[in-house]
């Protein structure tokens, strides 16, 4: 196990960053599970879900500079929305549509995130939209000499959406500093892959927009990590965009209203566990010598705790109040948060 | 004594050099000066960082110019036609007209899209559309379609500086068919706002854009008669301004609304009906509307383009009907 020891070392990952990558999954994977139960508790209406993803997008996050790069998030990206700052509160907040969610103030359904104060661009449901987004987020960085990079996320349906083309296009011909991170999951709702795509992996597409695709293993986070690093590091140095395309695994249902049993074997979502992420970074970490099964057992119990006390609090926070459903159409005489805080 | 399209120029050269933050793309935009000249010289003052030819991709003009105007630009996109908008409407009415409202206030999106639009210039089906009340339809947009040279430049200022998404649709027949004197000193036109054009006491004509100038012709003739007409120009569809449209029809009593765009669910359709819930009883004769015809487009032969197209004869026969009324 020396080599593998050293793995995270090697992709310039420190100890601790590591340990904190593995805690941003476990805790990711508790608030959904949490979301899961609550939903079929009949408390909140509807849940999208990361389970299966938290070790593509816990490795890309960290990849990034979350104190100045720009996020572009779609809405699977609970694991990233964590690593970028938001807590079990915040997106309980959210589940629950309460006026404190920091992403929207419960006016979207879960799993739509935003953030201005972290340079989280809000989103919608339309898959694809924000893709064109990042690109005018990281064109905007250069118009400005910033030394940032623009993140943007979709999955491999949505990289079959005519916005993922001309957004590609745009920043291929311009080299703008934006990674687009595909999160191939194999499925877009009921969909395989086989039957949505006619290339063998999304980041083929790369090349027709002259920029490197890249393919990478997605329940490795720490691959994932390396493999992001590297086109960021290459992004902020001029060298313009990069694909990288995370092969995942969707382990549930689309959303709280799909039934994954109509389309798909019990035997393939179980051989897929096999390959969780959170497993694998948890078996790393104990060859690794990083983290103890007591450690292990407090880490879990630590994000229990805190997802407990999330709930508790999302569940009895107000909601936004009738009288501000006008609100926010335009920008109100003098109401409006500027730019400042973005830059 | 400048033109119409002189006027969209000089506001765009003019915030351009006012702010840093402003930039333009769009297809042919910049070494071309853009396929009607509008944006002739832009390139050569500003560099091609702020004046960006863009790939022929309408949803990624829109898209961009998103992203960069959340990112604390203000770009002002162009759709090299109206007719042409139609790919980007999901970015323009799923993202931009939601973009503060959905995340609560804590993203905006100080964004103009500039979108010649209006036919009577041999432009045939997909060169001559009005699409303006597609987007009026839609909390979280503002349409702006000026008339005259002075409210393009004072309105096109005023996009600029807005912290919402507007559409700034110009009709291409004004574009070197209009001339005035605009002041050499910064004025802003407030979006919103609409211009009494013509008083008048007799009866009431409503329009915007391009007609707009062939019911001054018409009311002009009529005035000849002993018709005296009050002529208001919308100038901003969305908002409208209710106030001035109440004003105008309660002092005549007497409405007509003309637009080239077609009748059904037209802004003619929203002024009627704003008119006929709050000013009934001022009314002397039902509301009356002129409007381009029910048919998908307008045809590019001449004979069928004149029969699209409203005129000075046909406004002056129906403000005549509705004077005798």
């Amino acid at each position: 196990m020396v080599t593998e020891t050293l793995k995270h070392r090697e992709a310039g990952l420190t100890d601790e960053e590591v340990k904190e990558m593995y805690w941003t999954m476990v805790l990711a994977r508790t608030v959904d599970e949490r979301m899961w139960l609550l939903n079929r508790a009949g408390k909140i209406p509807f849940v999208i879900s990361c389970q299966g993803q938290e070790g593509a997008q816990a490795g890309a996050a960290f990849a990034f500079d979350r104190t100045k790069d720009y996020f572009a998030p779609y809405y699977r990206d609970l694991c990233l929305m964590l690593a970028c700052g938001h807590t079990a509160r915040t997106e309980l907040l959210a589940a629950f549509g309460k006026a404190e969610d920091p992403n929207s103030g419960g006016r979207q359904m879960p799993g739509h995130y935003g953030d201005r104060s972290r340079r989280i661009l809000t989103g919608s449901s339309p898959v694809s939209t924000q893709i064109p987004h990042a690109v005018g987020m990281a064109l905007a960085a250069r118009m400005r000499n910033e030394d940032a990079v623009a993140y943007v996320s979709f999955g491999e349906g949505s990289s079959n959406q005519g916005d993922f083309h001309e957004a590609a296009n745009f920043a291929g011909v311009h080299r703008l500093p934006v990674i687009f991170f595909c999160e191939n999951n194999k499925y877009a709702i009921s969909v395989p892959e086989r039957k949505q795509l006619a290339c063998k992996d999304v980041a083929e597409r790369a090349a027709g927009y002259g920029f490197e695709g890249v393919v990478v293993d997605g329940m490795d986070p720490i691959e994932v990590y390396r493999v992001v690093k590297r086109a960021v590091d290459k992004a902020r140095a001029g060298g313009g965009p990069t694909l990288v395309e995370a092969k995942t695994y969707r382990l549930v249902p689309h959303s709280s209203d799909d039934d994954d049993r109509s389309y798909r074997t019990r035997e393939e979502v179980a051989e897929a566990k096999k390959g969780d992420s959170i497993v694998r970074m948890k078996t790393y970490l104990l060859a690794s010598g990083l983290l103890t099964e007591e450690e292990n057992a407090a880490l879990v119990a630590r994000a229990k705790v805190e997802v407990d006390e999330a709930t508790r609090y999302a569940e009895n926070a107000p909601y936004a109040a009738e009288e501000t459903l006008m609100l926010h159409v335009y920008a109100e005489e003098g109401a409006a948060r500027g730019h400042e805080t973005v830059h | 004594m400048k033109q119409y399209i002189e006027a969209i120029h000089d506001a765009l050269f003019e915030e351009m050099g006012r702010d840093e933050r402003v930039f333009v793309m769009g297809e042919d935009v910049g070494v071309r000066g853009g396929v009607f000249r509008v944006t002739t010289g832009l390139i050569e003052q500003f560099g091609e960082s702020r004046v960006i030819d863009t790939p022929l991709a309408e949803s990624a003009i829109v898209g961009v110019a998103i992203g960069a105007a959340a990112a604390g630009m203000v770009p002002v996109a162009e759709i090299q036609f109206a007719d042409f908008i139609l790919p980007a409407v999901n970015q323009i009415i799923s993202e931009a007209a939601k973009m503060r409202y959905r995340s609560n206030n804590d993203w905006h999106c100080p964004l103009v899209i500039r979108a010649p639009y209006g036919g009577g210039i041999h432009g045939g089906l997909y060169h001559s559309q009005s699409m303006e009340a597609l987007f009026t339809h839609v909390p979280g947009l503002k349409i702006a379609t000026p008339s005259t040279p002075r409210d393009a430049k004072g309105m096109l200022l005023a996009a600029i500086r807005d912290p919402d998404p507007v559409l700034f649709f110009e009709h291409k027949k004004l574009y070197r068919l209009v001339k005035e004197d605009v002041p050499e000193a910064e004025e802003v036109v407030p979006l919103g706002k609409a211009a009494v054009r013509r008083q008048g006491d007799d009866i009431t004509v409503i329009s915007y854009g391009y007609t707009l100038h062939l019911v001054l012709e018409a009311a002009e003739q009529l005035a000849a008669e002993g018709i005296s007409t009050e002529v208001l120009d919308l100038r901003t569809l969305r908002p409208l301004d209710e106030a001035a449209i109440l004003e105008a029809a309660r002092k005549t009593g007497k409405v007509l609304i003309v637009h080239e765009d077609n009748k059904i669910c037209g802004v003619g359709a929203e002024v009627s009906a704003l008119i006929a819930e709050q000013a009934l009883f001022d009314l002397d004769a039902p509301i009356r509307r002129l409007a381009g015809p029910e048919v998908p487009a307008m045809p590019f032969s001449p004979t069928l383009e004149k029969a699209y197209m409203l005129s000075t004869e046909r406004i002056t026969a129906e403000m005549r009907k509705l004077a005798k009324f």
